[in-house]
């Protein structure tokens, strides 16, 4: 027999959902792209005379994440 | 002179940011409100709507002054990588609508499809539980978006007191828009209003993460400018693109 959850924990699971629907929802490769983008930009901004590289690396990023995100959405509309 | 202009290019980003930001959850929270009003009736709506009002000034007031207690540079690497997220999948989703290959975000079509579910619901006895839960819903998870957005830009822009008053005169307009004209919340620009929210954030939340990883921009803050024209100008070539190969994909509706 299932148990039903008690108010305080389907608050917490509620409250997960909506992070995890907010942040990755149906755009994986966006939340991912963000943690690389923060990867890759920590490793340069580390050494200060890396700075001008970060500058053009972190929106350079961006941008090729949210082009790649828009193909893979335009590829599936092909598809179907 | 050269400070009074980059702290006002910030302020007016800022202001636009919220202000658009908070108008487009404003219309979406009010769509559901009014299809929940108009079909089961308005005590229980309000009811929803007050619930829902009070359980975001409680997490406001819980998590609210916690953030000032966060490291800045910490607390800028968090709203800049949450703002790169939230802001890319807006841009994404307008650059999809405004190129034809996503539905453009109809509040007419919503607004019948929740009153055509609130129907086929039936009636209940007593205090109708689904009106309640559906305007507490609707309240609070759009609220909830409004908050994220004010507390993310407001603490890092060190504008809290700023974006708090911006957003309330954007729901407060929206609001008194919304209930003068009732349905013609479709007339609201919203897709066009969801572009620049989402060039704005993904703005933003480049700025922000640089901030929080000590990368030093040219201009300081006068670099949120050129972000936003990077943006915009791969916006354009991105749904230009997409435009001229449309006819190749005959514009299907992806969901």
């Amino acid at each position: 027999m299932k148990s039903e959850a008690s108010l305080p924990v389907r608050l917490v699971k509620g409250f997960g959902m909506f992070w995890w629907d907010f942040l990755v929802g149906d755009t994986p490769e966006l939340f991912i792209a963000a943690l690389v983008i923060i990867g890759a930009i920590a490793l340069l901004s580390e050494r200060g005379h890396y700075n001008a590289a970060a500058v053009v690396t972190l929106p350079l990023l961006a941008v090729l994440a949210l082009a790649f995100s828009v193909m893979r959405a335009r590829r599936a509309s092909r598809s179907k | 002179m050269l400070v009074a202009t980059t702290v006002s290019s910030g302020v007016v980003v800022l202001v636009g940011a919220v202000f658009i930001a908070c108008a487009v959850e404003m219309v979406e929270a009010l769509t559901i409100v009014l299809a929940v009003g108009h079909t089961r009736g308005w005590r229980s709506a309000f009811e929803g709507v007050g619930a829902g009002l009070v359980v975001l000034a409680a997490l406001v007031g819980a998590f609210g002054p916690a953030l000032v207690h966060v490291p800045l540079s910490t607390l800028r690497l968090i709203v800049g990588g949450v703002l790169l997220i939230f802001g890319m999948q807006w841009l994404r989703k307008a650059i999809l609508r405004a190129s034809g290959l996503k539905a453009k975000h109809d509040e007419d079509a919503i607004y019948a499809e929740k009153v055509a579910e609130l129907r086929a619901a039936g009636t209940s006895p007593g205090r109708d539980r689904i009106a309640f839960v559906m305007a507490f819903k609707g309240v609070f998870l759009e609220g909830l978006e409004v908050v994220i957005t004010v507390l993310t830009l407001g603490t890092s822009a060190h504008r809290l007191g700023l974006a708090a008053v911006v957003a309330t005169v954007a729901v407060v307009l929206v609001g008194i828009v919304g209930v003068v004209v009732a349905k013609q919340l479709s007339n609201v620009p919203e897709n066009a209003m969801k572009m620049v929210v989402g060039i704005l954030l993904v703005s933003y939340g480049t700025f922000w993460t640089g901030e929080g990883l000590k990368v030093r921009w040219p201009g300081n803050d006068t670099m949120l400018v050129g972000l936003i024209a990077i943006y915009v100008v791969v916006t354009w070539l991105l749904v230009w693109m997409l435009r001229r190969e449309a006819p190749l994909v005959q514009r299907e509706v992806v969901a």
